[in-house]
């Protein structure tokens, strides 16, 4: 079937059809037995040799049977002198080598051609001999290889270095770091590539070591290259060796990067601009050359160029715009570059140097083309747009009548979805423009494709369309998803009408007759959701509606699902208990964001990895025999506290994690010393009042350079008591051995001890952070009858929004309604914060803020348990 | 959008890609096997990289993640493809290479039906320009002359052929002239 097709084919086309066309594997393997002959033919040879290779690489698979048949009679090629033949030779054995078997057995052959008189053949034969030999054998070309390295033909140092490098990383790292001295050799060779080659081989090599590196850089850097690709390469190390060091000890590798802006290559040129674009805390003044070369870039006739110098200076307008002002009418001659993603980029980066009067002009000349562009750069416009917000929130009504046009355009998800959260973020900013966004997203969800889109704006919708001026109408754009999408978006929506129903009593009966009618759903969470929703609302209860509806339970769906699993393993009378279930955790900088932040990056939201933190966590304490009975693990500690310094022998550094009734310290110990082993390693504490030390699980042995955990538990006895430091030694025998085998001298060591930093407890260790949509809700919910009052004066802090990020963080609680956001100049400030307690106490704190001279604080607190209330209360003294 | 992070390292293309005007490939190398595991990967890659570049002749697109710098002749596309962060004057330099080699071995003939002729020197070419993602050489002349593409190869071309005509007409019209 497939020839006659392909006879058809080649007469539309005239006939025009060379020996590549429907080529059919069967008959070019057949082919190749032409191989065999006694007397070769060199030109057919090479034809059918080039069919094998062009099927090869349209993605035809020969089985190993076929491959080894076909590579053997390859192997009788070497009979012939013609040149291009041979060199066909070589590609094919490493084509072949992906699957055929026995290719070792062109070993000898290979290697007398790259040791060979033909220079034609060398370099080749050279990178075929490399990827046929695994690395047990490398040993047996070491010493050709080290005689190719230095050659004095290029093509061949060229290829035994980039071979070397191959084998390097395929994990022969001892072999081919005895080549350094001829590397060495060969990066002052006279030939670009072949130093090109040499710096990158070297590089490799001495990666690890810092010293090595740094000195390998100042020394090139100084004398010079004459590669304008080992130039690159150059740069690029550099910039590592940059950031490694405090750019103040090293101002020569800086000068060095100036000097490149200054090569004759624009290759060169670009490399050293973008690499001082990338330098942390680089200043608008240093950045000022770099500029200046990309300018002149920005008129080149070859696009690349343009390109890269738009792209380059568009990301130096997210942090030093006022640099790029100069650029500014270069710029504005290639808003109608006909490469649309130049034009694009320019538009972009002219958002964020313009000024206001600019915007609408800018924002009309893009809208010309929106249609012409690709997803990836509609995201970077609407990137932009979320950066002008921030500068002009003057100009939000119109880039608001913007986002929503391109909202109604098409494209794929991750476009929708940068919209969507500009938009959201604009409405967070400016209360005033509240109507019109969620107007707009109303607009957008009435014909969304998209399910995670629709449900996340109806979540958004119940949480801020209750305090709008007219709350009415956005029920009708609600119901009409339960009436016309998915069971997913249905349910979101019953959602959201219910936190209609609980926040506004006027609509109450409309919802309730609304969410009746959803009880004919025919999916069973649809109907859930509406049936509870209903019966909770017909209480009117305010603290009812503040559980079940506005504030919903937030524990970890995977802590609950392996909570509910363990109590219906175990036959039990008692009932579930909800508060043994791990808290959402939800990680500190994801609190509400202010438009500002979000400029830099596509990872807005990053929940998944937090929670699978936790996991590994659960997974790795439940393992240990000791730890299994202390139920559900309530919290571990964000980042490991260090408790040694980062140079010395051994590094220490701890994470804390809590339970209902006791603390794990969990200490990951690494020794750096090659020469020693340590055996039973623990980490000896001081009792201190409230605690009490229970056990420890020492490391039985840790070698040099494995990081190994020891544990601690510890047992909370007074739960009046929250916080404590405790006096850590680490302790072991020492045992002298081998630096290179890891073997210990003798079986006798001795012991040791090491004095640790202090660790400590305190409230935030014991306290979970939650979010409160509803934050009013959940204060009425615990009512006033269950709260403690003090006033605070706060003299170690130097104004508002410094008390609260501390306060906050003393606390280790989430606070709510954006209350983290402090105006500046303003002299007082209410602060809300949520938390979970151990032991599944949910406590609210009220903290007003005044400054007058120093800052006071009268904070309310506020938990069903008084305990808590009390610790959380005291702990602020 | 995306971070500027580069590693220093020799590998710095990621593929090359020869597409016919009608998006098949012709011949390509990837080098990168943790973005393009399989056939499969590849052939996705080049559909899309052929639908977003053959109406506009741009030069230089961004897709997936990915840069590809291109140039066009006849019927034939010329992809060079490294990390949304690579250096796009190195991958131009890379294409510019293939390219200029390439023109040099096919003379006027730069065209689909003149690559299959030459399909040998293409897969040469493809070899000694970048191996394993490590760029080897940019130079036409240093790359024709390892794939040693000899003058004779040439030598039965219909211009060299017209070339020998026309010899052949001097000489014998100096012969007559005398």
């Amino acid at each position: 079937m497939n020839v006659i097709r392909g006879y058809k084919k080649d007469d539309e086309e005239g006939g025009k059809s060379g020996p590549f066309q429907n080529l059919e594997k069967s008959t070019v393997l057949q082919e190749a037995r032409a191989f065999n002959d006694n007397v070769l033919n060199n030109k057919k040879c090479t034809l059918i040799l080039t069919k094998i290779l062009y099927l090869m690489n349209q993605g035809v698979t020969l089985t190993p049977a076929e491959a080894t048949q076909t590579f053997f009679a390859i192997t009788k090629l070497w009979q012939s002198k013609d040149i291009t033949l041979r060199r066909l030779v070589y590609v094919s054995v490493k084509e072949m080598a992906k699957i055929a078997n026995d290719v070792i057995i062109v070993t000898s052959s290979l290697t007398k051609d790259m040791t060979g008189k033909e220079d034609q053949y060398r370099g080749s034969a050279i990178r075929a001999l490399c990827v046929i030999t695994d690395n047990t054998m490398v040993q047996a070309i070491e010493r050709y290889m080290k005689q190719a390295i230095v050659d004095r033909n290029p093509s061949v140092s060229s290829a035994a270095l980039v071979s070397a490098l191959h084998i390097f990383q395929r994990g022969a790292v001892e072999i081919v770091k005895r080549w350094v001295n001829e590397a060495q050799e060969a990066s002052t060779s006279d030939h670009l590539m072949v130093q090109y080659h040499a710096i990158g081989l070297l590089y490799h090599i001495r990666k690890h070591d810092r010293l090595a590196v740094t000195k390998m850089v100042t020394k090139l850097s100084r004398s010079g290259l004459r590669s304008p690709f080992g130039y690159c390469l150059l740069i690029r190390i550099a910039c590592k060796v940059l950031e490694r060091e405090e750019r103040s000890s090293n101002n020569m590798l800086y000068d060095f990067l100036e000097s490149c802006l200054r090569h004759k290559n624009d290759m060169v040129v670009y490399e050293a601009a973008r690499a001082m674009v990338n330098l942390s805390n680089i200043t608008a003044r240093e950045l000022q050359p770099a500029v200046s070369v990309l300018q002149m870039f920005l008129s080149s006739p070859k696009a690349v160029t343009r390109f890269a110098a738009v792209k380059t200076l568009n990301r130096i307008a997210m942090i030093h715009p006022d640099v790029v002002t100069s650029c500014n009418i270069d710029l504005e001659n290639l808003i109608s570059d006909t490469n649309r993603s130049i034009a694009t980029l320019a538009i972009t980066t002219l958002l964020k140097t313009g000024n206001e009067a600019s915007v609408d002009r800018l924002m009309k000349q893009i809208t010309s083309f929106m249609s012409e562009i690709s997803d990836e750069f509609k995201t970077v416009v609407v990137e932009a747009i979320r950066s002008v917000c921030i500068k002009f929130p003057r100009k939000h009504h119109i880039l608001m009548t913007f986002l929503a046009n391109m909202l109604r355009e098409e494209g794929g998800f991750d476009y929708k979805k940068a919209i969507v959260n500009t938009i959201i973020a604009i409405i967070e900013e400016n209360s005033e423009i509240k109507d019109v966004g969620l107007s707009h997203l109303c607009e957008f969800i009435e014909d969304c494709e998209h399910i995670e889109l629709a449900t996340r704006i109806l979540h958004l919708l119940g949480r801020e369309g209750p305090r709008t001026q007219k709350p009415y109408k956005y029920i009708r754009f609600i119901y009409n998803r339960v009436l016309l999408e998915a069971a997913t978006v249905r349910a979101a929506a019953v959602t959201s009408l219910a936190k209609f129903g609980a926040s506004c009593e006027d609509l109450l009966e409309s919802i309730l007759v609304l969410l009746e009618r959803c009880l004919l759903d025919n999916d069973d969470e649809v109907r859930d959701r509406a049936l509870l929703y209903m019966e909770v609302l017909k209480q009117k209860q305010k603290s009812l509606s503040s559980a079940f509806i506005l504030n919903p339970i937030s524990v970890s769906v995977v802590g609950l699902e392996r909570a509910l699993l363990a109590y219906c393993s175990q036959p039990n009378d008692d009932p579930f208990d909800i508060k043994t279930v791990p808290i959402e955790t939800t990680p500190y900088n994801e609190t509400p964001k202010s438009i500002g932040e979000v400029t830099t990056g596509g990872s807005v939201i990053k929940s998944a990895p937090v929670a699978s933190k936790h996991d590994i966590f659960v997974e790795q304490l439940s393992a240990i025999p000791q730890f299994s009975k202390l139920g559900p693990l309530f919290k571990s500690s964000d980042s490991p506290v260090e408790l040694t310094e980062s140079e010395t022998e051994y590094v220490v550094r701890c994470v804390k994690h809590t339970y209902l009734n006791h603390l794990v310290f969990q200490f990951d110990v690494t020794n750096t010393l090659n020469d020693q082993l340590l055996e039973n390693v623990r980490v000896e504490m001081e009792e201190t009042e409230g605690f009490s030390i229970i056990s420890y699980i020492p490391i039985a042995s840790l070698p040099y350079g494995q990081p190994k955990t020891a544990y601690t538990l510890v047992g909370i006895e007074d739960n009046t008591i929250v916080s404590g430091t405790f006096l850590n030694t680490l302790k072991f025998i020492v045992k002298d051995c081998d630096p290179n085998t890891g073997e210990p001298d003798d079986d006798q060591g001795y012991d040791d001890e090491y004095v640790l930093e202090n660790v400590d407890i305190l409230l935030s260790d014991h306290m979970q952070r939650i979010v409160k949509p509803n934050f009013a809700a959940s204060w009425e919910e615990i009512g006033e009858e269950n709260q403690t009052e003090g006033t605070y004066a706060l003299s170690s802090m130097k104004d508002i929004s410094d008390a609260v990020k501390q306060i906050t963080g003393f606390l280790g609680m989430q606070s709510c309604e954006r209350s983290d956001q402090v105006d500046h100049n303003r002299t007082s400030h209410t602060l809300l914060l949520a938390g979970v307690f151990r032991g599944g106490h949910e406590v609210l704190v009220r903290a007003r803020l005044a400054q007058t001279g120093q800052v006071t604080m009268k904070m309310t607190v506020r938990s069903k348990d008084l305990n808590t209330c009390e610790l959380v209360a005291a702990a602020i003294n | 959008m995306e971070t500027f992070e580069m590693e220093p390292s020799l590998e710095t293309v990621k593929a090359i890609c020869i597409l016919d005007n009608d998006g098949r490939r012709l011949a390509s190398k990837y080098y990168d096997t943790v973005t393009f595991p399989s056939l499969k990967e590849e052939k996705a890659f080049e559909t899309n990289l052929f639908s977003k570049t053959q109406k506009a002749n741009a030069e230089i697109v961004m897709l997936d993640g990915l840069t590809a710098v291109y140039r066009s002749n006849v019927d034939l596309l010329f992809y060079v493809i490294g990390s949304q962060t690579e250096n796009e004057l190195l991958l131009l330099s890379v294409l510019n290479g293939l390219y200029d080699a390439l023109s040099q071995v096919l003379k006027r003939n730069m065209e689909k039906q003149g690559l299959y002729e030459h399909m040998e020197v293409l897969m040469l070419l493809l070899d000694e320009i970048v191996d394993g993602g490590i760029v080897m050489e940019t130079d036409p002349t240093v790359l024709l002359h390892r794939v040693a593409v000899k003058s004779e190869e040439s030598g039965f071309s219909e211009q060299s052929v017209a070339n020998v005509f026309q010899n052949a007409k001097e000489s014998l019209k100096w012969s007559l002239l005398k």
